[in-house]
């Protein structure tokens, strides 16, 4: 426990920092708006209209952020895998190819499927 | 034939009787400014646009012969040769005729459009507005100019973009400037003036728009209403 | 809240507005305005033969949420004058303007139907600087009067709005340049 104090020290300092900065800039301040100040800065000219929540979004930006997700994780479980490979023997070598191989299955299935091609 | 009342570097037009393409340009000093060189008696008389003879020279009968044999139908009589540099006038319903076979016929192959601007001639009655098209052959190192005249009173002209795609903007700035509209143009809107601009600037008719300088009590008038030297 | 509008004027004011000046000039940072030539010789000024990274100001605001000076160095055409405004007006205060050039000051060379005869006529100005184009050397010059005149001492608070309401009754009864006779020799 001792070894995470400054940690959350340092996490605290931070949350400090962060609330006094967004009270001071809120609060002390003056307020001098015009219509311009709120409006999305288009190099000068008058922004696009844009459709209201912001449009639709193409789904293939969804597919490739799962990607990535699945084999983020995958990685996170390789990280320690190669750290105690030494003493993990065999046994964890195959069953960690085994889960490779689903996965590997299963971004087979994705490419031939053609979630990866953008257009 | 003379009218004194022009302003610096008069140019006198010919009678209307006479053809539109011919010019009378005085000399820049006018009578009465004092100026005794002789030179503000110079009178000169020429033709626009003269037609040249056979043979043109270098490359230019090539061109005109190949033009001639691939599209006969094309009446392409008008041919000036100035300063070393090929002019042909195109009747502008052919346009797009000649322009093609420019491009794709191999022994002409002129592969670029380097521009498409306008001239504006207000005394040639019938033919106001030219639209001028510079072509380059990168594969026969020649150049071309062919012009294209048109009325003001219908100034259409068919648009190259189909040809030439690189002609886009420069149609939209010789349409601003001028007032040319080229029919087929993918998005004929103005380049360089305000979009709800009046007017087309670059004609000779279209008024300078300077404002009077004001300088603690002192009025300076923009420059094409300040004193004449003629 | 608003809480520096109601801050007590006095002497502890005056000094903290003396730190915030220093603090403001130290660190000037420009928006980007380079319309035509003078905006050439504004690069000049950023690079390092006249090298505006001296006082911290290299980091011209491709933003203008993040800048405190505009900058506009050239000729302002119909066209652009909206986009200058636009541009000025989202710009936080407190902001400056420095009209850079001849162009910019008075419509310059181009007295015609297509330029605006000074960018005076869009944004308020605070230092003109003539020239055709200006060298960086009297770029700097401006920026110095600027920054050590107009951005040290710039007034917070209620002395500030004091400072507006003075500054308005002023140019209420100033003379308008037409009335000013005699003085162009």
């Amino acid at each position: 426990m001792n070894a995470y104090v400054p940690i959350l020290g340092l996490m605290a300092l931070a949350a400090l920092f962060l609330g006094v900065s967004i009270f001071a800039s809120v609060n002390i301040g003056p307020a001098r708006y015009n219509k311009a100040k709120y409006d999305t800065y288009e190099c000068g000219i008058e922004p696009t209209p844009q459709p209201i929540g912001g449009g639709r979004f193409p789904v293939k930006y969804y597919i490739t952020a799962m990607l990535f997700i699945v084999f983020d994780i995958e990685i996170v479980f390789l990280y320690p895998w190669a750290v105690a490979f030494n003493q993990l023997g065999v046994f964890a070598f195959v069953e960690m190819l085994l889960f490779v191989v689903t996965v590997i299955i299963a971004y087979i299935y994705v490419v031939r499927r053609g979630g990866l091609t953008w257009e | 034939m003379t009218d004194p009342t022009s302003a610096d570097l008069a140019e006198v037009r010919a009678a209307a009787s006479a053809p539109a393409r011919e010019v009378t340009r005085q000399g820049m000093w006018g009578h009465g400014s004092g100026d005794t060189s002789g030179y503000g008696g110079i009178v000169r008389s020429f033709e626009r646009f003269p037609r040249s003879d056979r043979p043109y020279g270098s490359y230019f009968d090539e061109i005109v012969d190949r033009l001639h044999g691939l599209l006969p139908s094309v009446d392409i009589e008008h041919v000036v040769v100035a300063h070393d540099e090929l002019t042909i006038f195109v009747p502008k319903a052919d346009l797009i005729d000649v322009l093609t076979a420019c491009r794709d016929d191999a022994l002409l192959r002129f592969e670029v459009c380097v521009s498409v601007s306008g001239v504006h001639f207000p005394d040639m009655v019938g033919e106001e507005l030219h639209s001028v098209y510079h072509l380059l052959s990168i594969t026969h190192n020649r150049r071309l100019r062919l012009q294209v005249t048109c009325a003001d009173a219908d100034s259409h002209i068919p648009s190259s973009v189909a040809v030439y795609p690189m002609t886009d903007w420069h149609e939209r700035e010789t349409y601003d400037m001028f007032g040319i509209i080229f029919d087929g143009h993918p998005a004929l809107t103005r380049i360089l003036m305000p979009d709800d601009w009046d007017g087309f600037p670059q004609r000779k008719d279209y008024p300078l728009g300077g404002i009077p300088v004001e300088y603690k009590g002192a009025v300076v008038p923009p420059p094409d209403q300040r004193r004449s030297y003629s | 809240m608003g809480i520096e509008d109601k801050l007590p004027s006095g002497v502890l004011l005056t000094t903290v507005e003396g730190v915030i000046g220093w603090l403001r000039q130290a660190s000037f940072w420009p928006a980007t305005m380079g319309l035509a030539c003078c905006a050439i010789e504004m690069m000049a000024f950023g690079a390092p033969r006249f090298d505006a990274g001296r006082w911290g100001q290299e980091v011209f605001r491709a933003s203008p949420r993040q800048a405190d000076l505009l900058i506009v160095s050239g000729r302002v055409s119909q066209k652009m004058a909206p986009v200058i405004r636009q541009v000025y007006d989202q710009m936080p205060n407190p902001k400056w303007v420095i009209s850079m050039g001849a162009c910019a000051s008075s419509g310059g060379m181009f007295n015609n139907y297509a330029i605006v005869q000074g960018c005076d006529h869009i944004v308020p100005v605070d230092v003109y600087l003539p020239g055709c184009p200006p060298r960086p050397d009297m770029l700097i010059d401006a920026m110095f009067k600027l920054r050590k005149g107009d951005v040290a001492h710039y007034p917070i608070g209620p002395d500030r709005i004091a400072a507006d309401e003075a500054a308005e009754q002023a140019a209420l009864i100033a003379p308008s340049t037409l009335e000013m006779k005699g003085l162009m020799r």
